[in-house]
């Protein structure tokens, strides 16, 4: 299928390695990406709160220039998607906002329809377009061995832009990162905040969600935490050691986009996926996968017996049942 | 031909919004119109007087109400024709409240819809005929299906009053969900020993017998006259010979997880009595389970029964009863915690269910009824108890499941006595009504619970810095100080709503009841008439109607038996007079009318190569007519002519206001 495609800012500089892996993973996928011409910022979460009408014009202007004959606009940034997906969908409710915006975009020999454009994750395209079963068909290394956490955060999972997950408790990216051979952690902060601009406003609250996120995944032996947002690959990856300053801890967790590890799976190589660019080395997954697979481990001839006196767990809900 | 019209004004239901005098003026004018008139209630006992006295004084010989549903008052103003000497057919009603007054708001408007509604009625009314209604002979016994307490209740009622019941359960056991559970709110009284002599009593009443192991597949007929399909399956147990020893349960070597009694939290057999005190005592062999279904060998339980009682080879076997009235108690599910997953359930060892801990904390359950946690003997130290899970929430049920308060405070009772651990209760609204509910709810809070105000967020074993270990964290909105809480805990209990039954829409249509949105079942009238459904002769009673505590299940029970008494005693039913007839000179024979009968009412006589009505099981639903290719089948009381005058009778009206 073809898209158009809006990188945003973050794909260009600081989550270099999201944009040209989840490029190349679309070549491999036969997927065609056309980038917008001459594209703007979002706004980020900083803009809507000055002044909504510029605010919502600049995210339409980005929508005005999806070239005719396309319906389907791809922006990998989680921020930079909800905006887009919340311009989108308040154009189409708000008939007196639409006509400012269309006001202000005329200025510029532009219009925008609402309803003409639909919004999409990069993380929605791959999964629902493309298909679990087309991706397992390009694996040419499985991740087997690897111990991933899927990470969310909280702009993906917003309710309405991805009508049939579960906003509390996704599972779409668990799901990829299975059909990529990789092992999942059951992470209860998948869709937890990552601190967003915290950072620079208030530190320690940042330090503390970064903290919480580093010190879980690390206590259920991840080997990295996958992310699908420039903002929370940064938060956790940059501010790692400050929050480790903070409390006094040494975690070291890698912190990697989600299409790097399916460009290691497709038989990319780790350069061009970006490895390399993170602050918190990733070195060590790829030695993991570089190793010659552990012998396989000899079948216990019986099952390792609970505790008499242990009560039966319940069973689980399959995946892709919650809903 | 004299026909009296009656505009009623409803009080303001109907008078406010449409003028009530002006119709009846109007309405005094149409062809065949004798008297016409309006009044405030037409159905009190002074409006059904103006209709008698018009019969007996002036002759009138058919009656148009204009008023509210048939639904409400059609019975009522055909008694008053009747009492007045004119059948009871001769009697058409108007609907100007419902299909009008309420849903109209110009006065102008409605006046004119509502004398268009007259018009087509006095049309009508012109070319009816007289009917006359038949008896049928009502048979005495009773249908009850399920065996938890409003069916045992129900059954044994009906029973202790001389006549025959057949109960019918799917489970191998009666007891339903009461017999789970492990106190009862808010007396604290053992569930088992109150319910086991009702049980005993039930399973050995020489007027009940007992189907356990047993799921009705098919009905037919209608009120007095019913008759049911019921599958009695296999049990592979021969209960001539079983003794119900329990040896076999003993010796079979294949223990599974029970999701039925135990909720998930014990283990049973593949050949089980799902608990000690179960009626009937003879166990069953479940297939799924069974080695020697699976692979052909083991036959443990054949080799140690002492009296030969188990039969691999049984089948199962069909059953047809007759009976005249149905009562369907078939309970609830629990809400699947599962589908909240930021609640951890089935994720988080010690995140548990409802009936789970009933299970734990019954001394006949899997841990003899000490409060551990999930490795079997851990006493948590504190407890968090989240209300609410899968009610009052717009993501999964929209109501009160009624009960959960209530059984939550009871946990938290049974978890400071048996565990002397810190309790938390996380409420949304404490509601306690019932008799000494709200008096339990402060004994709790003088027992020093805390009950924090707020729904939980989220459950999970993820730590900020400095908080403790190994604990589960939850997180919540306390509303009362207006402040997010983290309130780490040992162990959580889901307090689940109730839901209905998964199969309850398959089970409604199979009795020809209806459901609501949700599956629950709906009765006749939510205030009126709350035992009794829209199909004549089956009632409902306890939870399959909506969440509901044991003693208004108890009542519903008991007050479904009283109905189904009454019609047993009165010894003879009314058989709908509207039902289809052939005209068998235009019968080809061909016998599409058979096929689509929902009541196979209909039957082929060869003899004549005709089609014939049987009229006691006709229920009047016009499906033939409309099949009939060579409109050989009408439907008396609404036969072509009557519709057509019906619908000329409106449209000249809106052609005469327009």
């Amino acid at each position: 299928m073809k898209y158009a495609y809006y990188p945003g800012c973050s794909l260009e500089k600081n989550a270099a390695a999201y944009g040209d892996s989840f490029k190349a993973v679309t070549d491999v996928l036969s997927q065609e990406l056309v980038e917008l011409e001459d594209w703007n910022c979002c706004g980020a979460t900083e803009y809507f709160s000055l002044d909504p009408l510029p605010a919502y014009a600049l995210l339409a202007r980005n929508l005005a220039l999806v070239p005719p004959g396309l319906t389907d606009l791809v922006a990998p940034c989680s921020a930079c998607y909800l905006n887009l997906y919340k311009t989108e969908h308040h154009l189409a409710e708000r008939p007196q906002l639409n006509s400012d915006v269309n006001a202000a975009l005329a200025e510029a020999h532009l219009s925008y329809k609402p309803g003409t454009v639909r919004v999409r994750h990069a993380l929605d395209i791959l999964v629902e377009d493309v298909g679990y079963a087309e991706i397992a068909l390009h694996i040419k290394q499985p991740l087997r061995g690897l111990r991933l956490v899927p990470y969310y955060g909280c702009f993906f999972v917003r309710p309405g832009g991805l009508g049939s997950h579960n906003p509390e408790y996704p599972d779409v990216l668990d799901r990829l990162l299975e059909t990529l051979g990789a092992t999942t952690v059951d992470f209860p902060l998948k869709a937890a905040c990552c601190g967003g601009h915290m950072p620079q406003i208030n530190p320690e609250t940042a330090y503390g969600l970064i903290y919480e996120l580093i010190a879980t995944a690390a206590s259920r032996e991840a080997d990295a935490i996958i992310t699908l947002c420039p903002m929370c690959q940064l938060n956790l990856d940059v501010y790692q050691a400050q929050a480790n300053d903070h409390f006094g801890t040494h975690h070291s967790m890698p912190v990697l986009y989600f299409t790097q590890v399916m460009g290691l799976a497709f038989g990319l190589s780790p350069q061009a996926m970006g490895f390399g660019q993170e602050f918190i080395s990733a070195q060590s997954i790829l030695d993991k996968l570089a190793a010659p697979p552990p012998p396989p481990e000899e079948e216990p001839k019986k099952k390792p017996q609970r505790s008499k006196k242990a009560l039966p767990m319940p069973r689980k809900i399959e995946t892709g049942q919650v809903r | 031909m004299k026909t009296g019209v009656y505009i009623c004004h409803c009080g303001s239901n109907i008078a406010g919004t449409v003028d009530c005098a002006e119709v009846a003026r109007w309405a005094g004018e149409l062809e065949n119109v004798a008297v016409s008139r309006d009044y405030k209630f037409m159905c009190s006992s002074t409006g059904q007087e103006l209709i008698e006295k018009d019969i007996q004084e002036l002759g009138v010989d058919r009656v148009v109400v204009a008023s509210c549903s048939p639904h409400m008052h059609e019975p009522t103003f055909r008694g008053a024709c009747e009492r007045a000497g004119v059948n009871p057919y001769m009697f058409e009603m108007a609907n100007i409240r419902e299909h009008c007054s309420w849903v109209h708001t110009d006065k102008d408007e409605a006046t004119k819809k509502a004398k268009a509604l007259v018009a087509a009625a006095v049309g009508r009314v012109a070319r009816h005929q007289p009917l006359t209604e038949k008896r049928a002979p009502v048979n005495k016994n009773t249908l009850v299906v399920g065996g938890g307490v409003a069916g045992i209740q129900a059954a044994l009622e009906i029973a202790n009053a001389g006549y025959h019941v057949y109960l019918v359960e799917r489970e191998p056991s009666l007891g339903g969900h009461m017999a789970q559970l492990d106190k009862t709110f808010p007396t604290l009284d053992c569930s088992a020993c109150i319910l086991t002599p009702r049980i005993f009593d039930a399973g050995n009443h020489p007027n009940i017998t007992l189907l356990s192991y047993s799921e009705v597949e098919k009905v037919s007929g209608y009120i007095g006259n019913f008759r049911a399909t019921i599958r009695k399956k296999a049990r592979y147990v021969n209960e001539e010979l079983c003794t119900g020893c329990g040896v076999c349960q003993e010796k079979c070597p294949k223990q599974v997880v029970d999701e039925v009694f135990e909720a998930g939290l014990g283990y049973r057999k593949a050949i089980y009595r799902p608990f000690p005190q179960a009626v009937p005592k003879y166990p069953v062999i479940d297939r799924v389970d069974c080695t020697f279904f699976q692979k052909g060998t083991c036959k443990a339980c054949q080799k140690f029964c002492p009296t030969g009682a188990i039969d691999f080879n049984q089948q199962d076997t069909l059953l047809q009863v007759e009976i005249g009235n149905i009562i369907l108690a078939t309970g609830y599910d629990l809400f699947d915690a599962r589908r909240i997953p930021q609640y951890g359930y089935s994720r988080f060892p010690n995140v548990f269910t409802s009936l789970e801990f009933e299970r734990m904390t019954n001394a006949a359950g899997p841990t003899e009824g000490k409060v551990v946690l999930r490795d079997g003997v851990t006493t948590p130290k504190t407890v968090g108890i989240v209300h609410c899970v899968g009610s009052r929430d717009l993501n999964y049920n929209e109501y009160c499941s009624k009960v959960c308060c209530m059984y939550s405070l009871k946990f938290a009772h049974m978890v400071h006595e048996k565990a002397h651990a810190e309790v938390y209760n996380f409420y949304i609204d404490m509601r306690t009504p019932g008799k000494g509910y709200e008096e339990f709810y402060h004994r709790l809070m003088d027992e020093g619970n805390h009950f924090v105000r707020g729904r939980v967020a989220s459950i999970a074993e993820a730590t900020r810095y400095g908080e403790p270990e190994g604990k589960l964290i939850v997180q919540v909105e306390d509303t009362l100080i207006g402040e997010q809480r983290r309130i780490p805990v040992d162990m959580v209990i889901l307090s689940a709503g109730l839901e209905p039954r998964h199969d309850a829409q398959a089970i409604a249509r199979r009795f020809g009841i209806s459901c609501s949105r949700e599956g629950w079942f709906i009765e006749k009238h939510p205030k009126l008439d709350p035992v009794a459904t829209m199909t004549d002769g089956v009632f409902i009673a306890g939870c399959a109607q909506g969440p509901r505590d044991i003693p208004e299940t108890v009542a519903q029970g008991a007050a479904a038996a009283a109905r189904v008494l009454s019609i047993i005693d009165k010894g003879e039913v009314l058989v709908e007079a509207a039902t289809a007839i052939v005209a068998e000179m235009n019968c080809t024979g061909c016998q599409q009318c058979i096929s689509t009968c929902p009541y196979t009412a209909i039957e082929y006589l060869a003899d004549k190569q005709k089609a014939h009505v049987i009229e006691a099981l006709c229920k009047g639903c016009g499906t033939c007519t409309a099949a009939c290719p060579s409109k050989s089948i009408s439907l008396r009381h609404f036969d072509d002519g009557q519709l057509l005058a019906e619908m000329f009778g409106a449209m000249e009206a809106m052609f005469e206001l327009a």
